[in-house]
């Protein structure tokens, strides 16, 4: 069975009939070329599919995508802006927060959310961990990672 | 794509009532993380969702004249740890669903879900226990409520007739005003794991006795529990080392732990004793008593 859901992606309006069993992660990659939404465990656990709804970081693969109906979805292709990389996306890099690259977009969004959330405020190295933690990463071992989210926290706007 | 034939979506409590008598074999879809893994895994009985991923009603927390905190059952655990009453009043439940899974769960997953999930190991239930939280139930025979301990019928079994939701969860201020808490989740790692063993202590303390003690576990039963023997054992006794020694010691006798392939039953014994004086010395402070080595 089928439905028609208008969402916002990355500052576009689109619509689309989905299956209603269909995730938004099927939607996302399948259908909206989001190749940087990765499917990996599929059950909610490595954050590799971590989109931002409506500014709430989620993990696209459990999340119906007859539940994006109305709602603004943000995903690592729209965070660079006229082929310039994302503030964020630039302190992964000068950290060497990427290895492999699987976890990288969706670990991304994490930063993207736990940034905007903690905004001017003084944040511990344990409170950027736990802001991350439903995101694994197999290669770096985290600390470049929290190298790079600390990075941004001290930049100025 | 997830194996479910279909997916009514309800706007509001009665529309999901509706639904629930005129759909044979219905289950009820909220926050998505228990049900579309079991959906992902292959589990049967699914098939016919009822949607109440979006009914606005069921996502507010609110304190009304009389002091009683409403949670909704559609409330996200974020949303719990955000909420200005719940800290202020309750922060023990705070601290509780701090610990459930990592930020992308917290933020999708619901305080109904958790508690109708029926599961031992669910980390706000234990804190709800402590605070004989309140289940607000409502269906196509009307309203009723029923204290949670009672909800719990067994192990993935709940009181929740099937044309019935769980609409909110209430705490009366006899439960929280003056009371002071804490909730400790031991796992094997410090995010995304499921409680070896959860333990939320509640208590009130006066000229240095602790005048009420509810102490709480998951994952010590087949059900979340509270030890009333070690309760009523504690009850107006001083406050001191010893003290918290016994309720250690005690604690054995009102826990019922299992063996599984996460802990053995051993193991979870000792987490369970030391928890137990570990946590309520924190209470104790939280409460305003005492600081206890």
């Amino acid at each position: 069975m089928n439905r028609t859901i208008t969402l916002n992606l990355n500052g576009k309006e689109k619509t689309l009939s989905v299956d209603i069993r269909e995730s938004l992660l099927d939607v996302l990659r399948e259908r909206l070329g989001q190749t940087s939404v990765k499917h990996g465990c599929g059950v909610g656990e490595c954050g590799a599919c971590s989109v931002l709804i409506d500014g709430v970081l989620t993990d696209s693969c459990i999340y119906l995508a007859i539940w994006a109906d109305g709602k603004s979805i943000r995903t690592a292709e729209g965070e660079s802006k006229d082929g310039e990389i994302s503030r964020i996306q630039k302190a992964y890099v000068d950290a060497g927060a990427v290895q492999c690259g699987f976890c990288t977009p969706g670990m991304v969004m994490a930063t993207t959310a736990f940034i905007e959330k903690n905004k001017g405020k003084k944040v511990t190295r344990e409170e950027i961990r736990k802001g991350h933690s439903g995101n694994l990463c197999r290669c770096t071992g985290y600390n470049s990672i929290v190298n790079a989210v600390e990075e941004c926290m001290s930049e100025k706007e | 794509m997830f194996q479910f034939k279909n997916c009514e979506k309800a706007d509001t409590v009665s529309e999901a009532i509706a639904l629930l008598q005129r759909i044979p074999d219905s289950r009820i879809i909220a926050g998505g993380t228990d049900i579309l893994i079991k959906l992902h895994e292959g589990k049967k009985g699914y098939e016919n969702l009822v949607d109440i991923h979006g009914i606005q009603e069921l996502k507010q927390i609110s304190i009304n004249k009389n002091g009683d905190i409403v949670i909704g059952s559609g409330v996200s655990f974020f949303k719990i740890t955000e909420s200005e009453i719940i800290k202020k009043h309750i922060n023990v439940l705070s601290v509780a669903v701090s610990t459930v899974g990592g930020p992308q769960v917290r933020n999708m997953a619901t305080i109904g879900g958790n508690v109708c999930n029926g599961v031992t190991s669910a980390d706000s239930a234990s804190t709800l226990f402590a605070l004989n939280a309140v289940m607000n139930i409502e269906g196509a025979d009307g309203k009723r409520d029923i204290p949670i301990a009672d909800f719990y019928l067994g192990p993935g079994k709940v009181d929740l007739k099937s044309h019935e939701i769980l609409v909110s969860i209430t705490i009366t201020p006899d439960n929280y005003v003056g009371y002071g808490g804490h909730f400790y989740k031991y796992a094997m790692r410090n995010a995304m794991d499921i409680a070896t063993i959860g333990c939320s202590s509640v208590c009130k303390v006066e000229d240095g006795r602790l005048i009420d003690l509810r102490l709480a576990f998951g994952v010590a039963g087949p059900v979340p529990l509270r030890c009333s023997s070690t309760e009523e054992m504690a009850a107006g006794k001083e406050i001191n080392s010893q003290l918290l020694d016994k309720i250690a010691d005690n604690v054995r006798n009102d826990v019922n732990p299992r063996t599984s392939w996460r802990a053995s039953k051993e193991f979870r014994l000792q987490i369970i004793t030391e928890l137990a004086r570990r946590v309520t010395v924190q209470a104790i402070t939280e409460a305003g008593g005492p600081s206890i080595e």
